[in-house]
């Protein structure tokens, strides 16, 4: 008896544990929802999806949120064409290729990469990378971009790789045997049939790596410059959208419009991360059937 | 077992926090400092010394640009709000709806330099050069017989109140109601240090600070206006030569009572004068403060 009161708790502690994370992320959806359309009701959405200005403090203020969800974007797509086919080329070496003692060490040099603050990634961006960027391209500022993407493309790695390996691990073993069966070589095994079969998880392993780029806000913030101006290149100073609710939140007074400006920019983060994990979900599970 | 150990590292926290014998005379409690970046080095150093003097009264500063200490002011976060710039009308007005009435104290004098890289040989510029380059009217330090180099310009974000100083100032030369906004092409940098980097490591680089922050690694500019250019420096701040000169303030809500008055008090006194005049200020003399 005491044993099924004991199970009948643990169940219920266990349901609820669930029931919370739905909650937490309903709420903030629909905290960020109402402060949002709060500002809707002032400012005309037309002027903030599409208006190509962000002057939140001139008189009267511009909320266009067009150029933070440019350089969101630009900077984004930079790092994941940077960090994609290094990723990959990892997790490939690293499930394949190398031998056991290797596959140990990188193992866990990846997880030390992942275990780097991103505000220490930002200080090399701003004093080594930022400047040696300048010299080499010969630009007018080492704070763009590129240098953002770099350090993005960084901090994902070890997100697209460790996916990806998995996703190329649980390829079943009879399909490598049937290439080699057929006399494929390694190289022809791996490119032709193991990654294609694994496409669905490495997939899955770009979308993550995309989820956690887009919402990084330290580096891009300290090495971007943020320009709040529709970047032309990713060689050009550009302002994200996690930067720009970053370093103006503290100053606005909460309940003001600059303040569910704020709010409504989050919004939109949070709805692109979204779309970006359901992509990715609907992946991983295409990739275990 | 475990428990037991745990039980006492609990005890031990706890009992730690009143071993100590505090006169009951003796001033305690929590002040909250928050605001501009400018002055937040001032601040500290005058905290260190008042948290000297009131071993048992605990200080706590934090930077971030005069608006989230006018923000944070209003939204009652903190207990003393410092500033590079007065509050706006519309802050007070906001301040005064939630039952905030903010009392504006001036405590130091201060000059915004602008500085450039120590390689730039350009050493002086009117207002109206200023005015022109940061607008993005001026693109190239040739303009101004300087190197063929393009201009980079490097400002703080909207939340710095230098920032908003130096737009009503510069870009929209103290003109009311004018609409003139900084370049496009402007940086807006996060902190006063990361400026510094950027003009230190950068020749085409131009910036702006308070003058606490001019060191030896950048240069900065003599700034002119009606024919006449001067540094930023403590004497021409003082005589008013200097044409970026401001005042800095201190903002508390109401009349400040109990530890607040007393780190205000400090604050204007000669010993908190001092840690402005160390950290490259301008002491100011008064020290009644006017109402705002």
């Amino acid at each position: 008896m005491a044993k099924k009161v004991s199970e009948y708790v643990i169940e219920a502690c266990i349901k609820l544990s669930g029931l919370v994370v739905i909650i937490f992320v309903v709420s903030i959806f629909l905290f960020l929802l109402k402060d949002s359309l709060s500002l809707f009701g002032v400012h005309s959405v037309r002027d903030f999806l599409f208006g190509t200005r962000w002057l939140p403090i001139s008189e009267p203020p511009k909320f266009g949120v067009i150029p933070l969800f440019l350089g969101s974007l630009y900077v984004t797509l930079g790092a994941i064409i940077l960090c994609v086919p290094v990723g990959i080329g990892a997790a490939m070496f690293i499930a394949e290729v190398a031998p056991q003692y290797l596959k140990n060490i990188l193992k866990s040099l990846i997880e030390i990469l992942a275990a780097i603050p991103s505000v220490v990634l930002g200080f090399i961006g701003i004093v080594w990378l930022g400047p040696f960027l300048r010299e080499t391209l010969g630009l007018k500022t080492g704070m763009c971009g590129l240098t953002g993407s770099l350090l993005l493309a960084f901090m994902a790695l070890p997100t697209v790789i460790s996916i990806s390996e998995d996703a190329i691990i649980s390829v079943p073993k009879t399909y490598r045997e049937a290439a080699f069966g057929l006399g494929a070589t390694r190289w022809q095994t791996l490119w032709r049939i193991i990654l294609p079969a694994s496409s669905s998880g490495i997939i899955a392993a770009v979308m993550l790596g995309i989820g956690r780029v887009i919402g990084e806000t330290m580096v891009v913030m300290m090495v971007t410059g943020n320009s709040p101006v529709i970047p032309k290149s990713l060689l050009l100073p550009l302002r994200t959208l996690t930067a720009t609710v970053a370093g103006e939140m503290g100053e606005t007074v909460s309940g003001s419009e600059h303040y569910f400006a704020l709010f409504a920019v989050g919004l939109i983060l949070f709805i692109i991360t979204f779309i970006i994990n359901l992509i990715a979900d609907v992946c991983l599970r295409r990739a275990r059937k | 077992m475990i428990l037991r150990v745990a039980i006492i590292i609990c005890l031990s926290f706890a009992l730690a926090g009143c071993s100590e014998d505090v006169d009951p005379n003796e001033p305690t409690g929590f002040i909250q400092v928050k605001g501009s970046d400018t002055i937040v080095n001032a601040a500290q150093k005058i905290s260190e010394e008042f948290m000297k003097e009131y071993p048992h009264v605990f200080v706590a500063v934090t930077g971030g640009g005069s608006g989230v200490g006018i923000a944070s002011l209003i939204n009652k976060n903190c207990d003393v709000a410092t500033a590079s710039r007065e509050m706006k009308p519309k802050e007070i007005e906001i301040a005064l709806a939630r039952g905030v009435t903010p009392k504006e104290f001036t405590v130091a004098y201060d000059g915004v330099a602008v500085i450039v890289n120590e390689n730039n040989p350009i050493d002086k510029l009117a207002i109206e050069d200023l005015h022109n380059i940061f607008t993005g009217k001026a693109t190239n330090w040739r303009q101004f017989g300087g190197k063929d180099l393009g201009i980079l310009i490097l400002s703080r974000e909207v939340s710095s109140g230098t920032h908003i100083y130096f737009k009503e100032e510069v870009v929209q030369l103290g003109k009311k109601g004018s609409t003139e906004e900084f370049s496009e092409q402007t940086l807006l940098l996060s902190s006063s240090q990361a400026i510094v980097e950027e003009v230190a490591a950068n020749e085409a680089a131009i910036g702006y600070l308070g003058m606490g922050y001019v060191s030896e690694r950048t240069k900065a500019l003599m700034i002119g206006k009606d024919d006449v250019a001067c540094l930023p420096d403590v004497d021409n701040v003082r005589q008013k030569k200097y044409p970026l000169s401001r005042p800095l303030y201190f903002y508390t809500n109401g009349e400040p009572e109990g530890v607040t008055k007393l780190i205000m008090d400090f604050t204007l006194g000669p010993k908190g004068q001092q840690q402005f005049i160390e950290t490259g200020f301008v002491p100011t003399g008064e020290t009644v403060g006017k109402e705002g």
